[in-house]
């Protein structure tokens, strides 16, 4: 579904993702570990088309397409998706007009008719209760004075509503108690498919217990240091970042 | 130079009060009436027409406007009406709003209502009749509050038409009035519609005015409408200007203000009209009053869009609220300046004012004024103004949701404009003022 060949890309004139290769497929889930500033939202906002990232160097290719050559939207439409780790406030729109739109946007692409009010209403309360997200919200402004779990689980309604082939979950569990962390992965694995496939960046461990991923990777100074599986997450939560750190270097310097 | 030799207007008007003199009815008027008309004449002749050396016309420079030449109509036949066309009526129609319609064309009723029976309590009358009514006359003889106002003493010398309310005291009028003004000439016309309102003691009425234009010719518009609000009562008064190229809409709204009255103000401004200019004006006269002003404009092209507004806080205790929201497309210019004077007696005055900007092309510019003049020591004012673009953050999530650019660009404005649409309090307005907001986006903002 996903290839990424020797990604390179830089924000501001500063080297970010130095060579990163990656093979998702569908049915597959990712986790990305590393410790802060190793380039891991970097890759999640490269692949989600942010433009103040510019690619120096490599590819990526979606369903045989090369994303990097398409729009925002036209990504998302492709079937993209990314759960933000901030997800943006905006008053005014409210969340249920903002998903009709995004949902007629994707389906017109897809050459699909809108779906009529009826239909997207009972998917709407549908896939509310899949993620268990709370029916007022979805009629207030987008994300307005939610709090920072509300906002997660909205982002994770949305993933439920639209339906993306790729889901990039940039650290969705960072600022989640316990309770709301649990109700998020429950999502999460109801929407989980032989068809669609996740890639989960986290800080911790604690979210894997809960999404069990595939394959595990640490990255680190922009690149992957270390692929494994689910136990490789566990090794990290014992030992740290620095031993990879170290081996990284050595690794840098006998090159 | 004088104006005469330079704007061809000036002299249109002058050639148009020496007719009006000797018809259009004014020999009926009250000596008191003709006396207004005179010295607002003088007033005007003294004045003539702004230029960018006035302070109040300082951003807004009407020279490019003044170079066309415009007839006056009107008085040959005083009250005399054109039939509207139907089709612009239909498009200031608001879908489903429950009504009083009346129309305007070119500043006069043909004394039709729709929707139904006026209830008891209320008067609706051209003031091609009004300003000959002995008892009404007093309403028109106030030249003196239009001071050095240029286009007001313009109207108070020279109108004819225009919509006179009154409402009796304690009346509540249930379904608000649509008052639709049509404005359509094969020729360039100088229209200057005058109107009259009057709410008395503990009196309610809505008002929905929408302004809409047709035919091929450059109309000046020059409105000037007076309204009386007193003790205890209550105005909501919401005006939306859709209309089009060629149209220059200078618009004066004057409110007087008595105790405990309440004066809601919405004004809508959408891309069309070569220029307009609305001076609104709530002078709060006596102790208790309430008044809330929100405006929209939304210009694009070559548009200049000034919005001027003054409250002036007399008395004590009275609380004004303001916010005006402008987005500005493509070429467009807006100008906003608004002015709080709270005078020294007026203590424990609230008055709050705030003026947002969104400026969507690197060609459209925007003007933004507040001017606070507080000579009492013990009241609570405040106000801000600021200038912006599209949140790029705000751009990217919704287009990471599929949305397209411009559909995304599209939702922004209109949430943009959602802190003063979502004030309206007639649903069925506030639906038509956001689909005239979708509709007037256009698909090339730069």
């Amino acid at each position: 579904m996903l290839t990424i060949k020797n990604l390179h890309a830089e924000v501001e004139e500063k080297q970010i993702l130095k060579g990163i290769n990656l093979t998702v497929n569908a049915g597959e889930v990712h986790a990305i570990m590393g410790p802060n500033g190793s380039g891991k939202s970097s890759l999640a906002s490269v692949l989600a088309g942010r433009e103040n990232y510019r690619v120096t160097q490599g590819e990526v290719i979606f369903k045989g397409e090369n994303l990097l050559d398409m729009s925002p939207e036209v990504r998302a439409r492709e079937g993209v998706f990314l759960a933000f780790q901030y997800p943006i406030e905006i008053p005014g729109v409210s969340n249920i007009n903002f998903l009709k739109t995004a949902l007629s946007e994707i389906r017109a692409h897809k050459n699909l008719p809108p779906l009529d009010a009826k239909e997207f209403l009972r998917m709407s309360r549908e896939k509310q209760k899949l993620v268990e997200f709370d029916a007022q919200l979805v009629n207030r402004s987008l994300n307005e004075g939610f709090s920072g779990g509300e906002k997660k689980r909205n982002e994770i309604f949305q993933l439920a509503m639209l339906e993306p082939a790729l889901s990039i979950l940039d650290e969705t569990d960072s600022g989640l108690d316990i309770d709301a962390l649990r109700i998020v992965s429950k999502g999460v694995n109801k929407l989980r498919s032989e068809n669609n496939a996740f890639i989960i960046i986290t800080h911790y461990q604690r979210l894997l217990e809960y999404i069990v991923p595939d394959f595990v990777h640490v990255l680190y100074d922009g690149r992957i240091v270390k692929s494994g599986t689910k136990e490789l997450a566990l090794e990290l939560e014992e030992k740290g970042y620095d031993w990879l750190k170290e081996e990284s270097r050595e690794k840098a310097t006998t090159i | 130079m004088t104006q005469e030799q330079t704007i061809p207007l000036f002299e249109e008007v002058v050639n148009g009060w020496n007719k009006l003199s000797l018809s259009g009815g004014v020999k009926k008027e009250s000596s008191d009436l003709r006396r207004a008309r005179q010295s607002a004449f003088d007033k005007f002749r003294e004045l003539g027409f702004p230029s960018i050396r006035n302070e109040e016309w300082k951003y807004t420079n009407l020279a490019r406007f003044l170079k066309d030449e415009f007839t006056i109509e009107g008085w040959e036949v005083p009250g005399k009406t054109v039939v509207p066309d139907a089709a612009l009526v239909k498009k200031a129609g608001i879908t489903l709003l429950d009504c009083y319609q009346i129309v305007l064309v070119n500043g006069s009723w043909d004394g039709t209502i729709g929707g139904g029976t006026l209830p008891k309590g209320i008067q609706l009358l051209k003031v091609a009749e009004a300003r000959q009514d002995p008892a009404l006359s007093v309403y028109f003889e106030k030249q003196a509050a239009w001071g050095d106002q240029h286009f007001a003493n313009l109207n108070a010398a020279l109108f004819t038409d225009g919509l006179f309310i009154r409402v009796d005291a304690g009346v509540t009028v249930e379904k608000p009035i649509h008052v639709i003004h049509v404005y359509t000439s094969e020729s360039n016309l100088l229209v200057q519609p005058r109107n009259v309102w009057v709410v008395n003691r503990n009196a309610e009425l809505s008002v929905v005015e929408s302004v809409v234009s047709g035919g091929t010719a450059k109309i000046w518009v020059n409105g000037l409408t007076e309204i009386l609000v007193h003790q205890d009562a209550r105005l909501h008064h919401t005006m939306i200007q859709t209309a089009g190229a060629g149209v220059r809409l200078v618009q004066q709204t004057t409110v007087h203000q008595h105790r405990q009255s309440l004066y809601n103000n919405f004004t809508i401004t959408l891309p069309g009209a070569d220029l307009v200019r609305n001076d609104l004006q709530a002078r709060l006269e006596e102790e208790h009053t309430e008044s809330h002003l929100y405006g929209l404009y939304l210009a694009a092209g070559h548009q200049l869009v000034d919005n001027h507004t003054l409250v002036d806080h007399q008395k004590p205790n009275c609380l004004s609220n303001e916010l005006y929201k402008g987005v500005l497309l493509e070429q467009s210019t807006g100008v906003f300046n608004g002015k709080v004077y709270v005078h020294k007696d007026a203590q424990k005055t609230n008055a709050f004012q705030q003026n947002n900007n969104l400026v969507i092309s690197k060609k459209a510019t925007i003007d933004s004024k507040p001017q606070l003049e507080i000579f009492a020591d013990d009241v609570k004012c405040s106000h801000g103004s600021t200038v912006g673009q599209f949140s790029e953050e705000a751009l990217f999530y919704l287009r990471a949701r599929g949305i397209g650019e411009e559909s995304a660009k599209s939702l922004l404005i209109n949430a943009f404009a959602f802190d003063v649409t979502e004030k309206i309090r007639i649903p069925e307005v506030e639906a038509h003022v956001n689909e005239l907001i979708s509709l007037h986006i256009p698909v090339n903002h730069a």
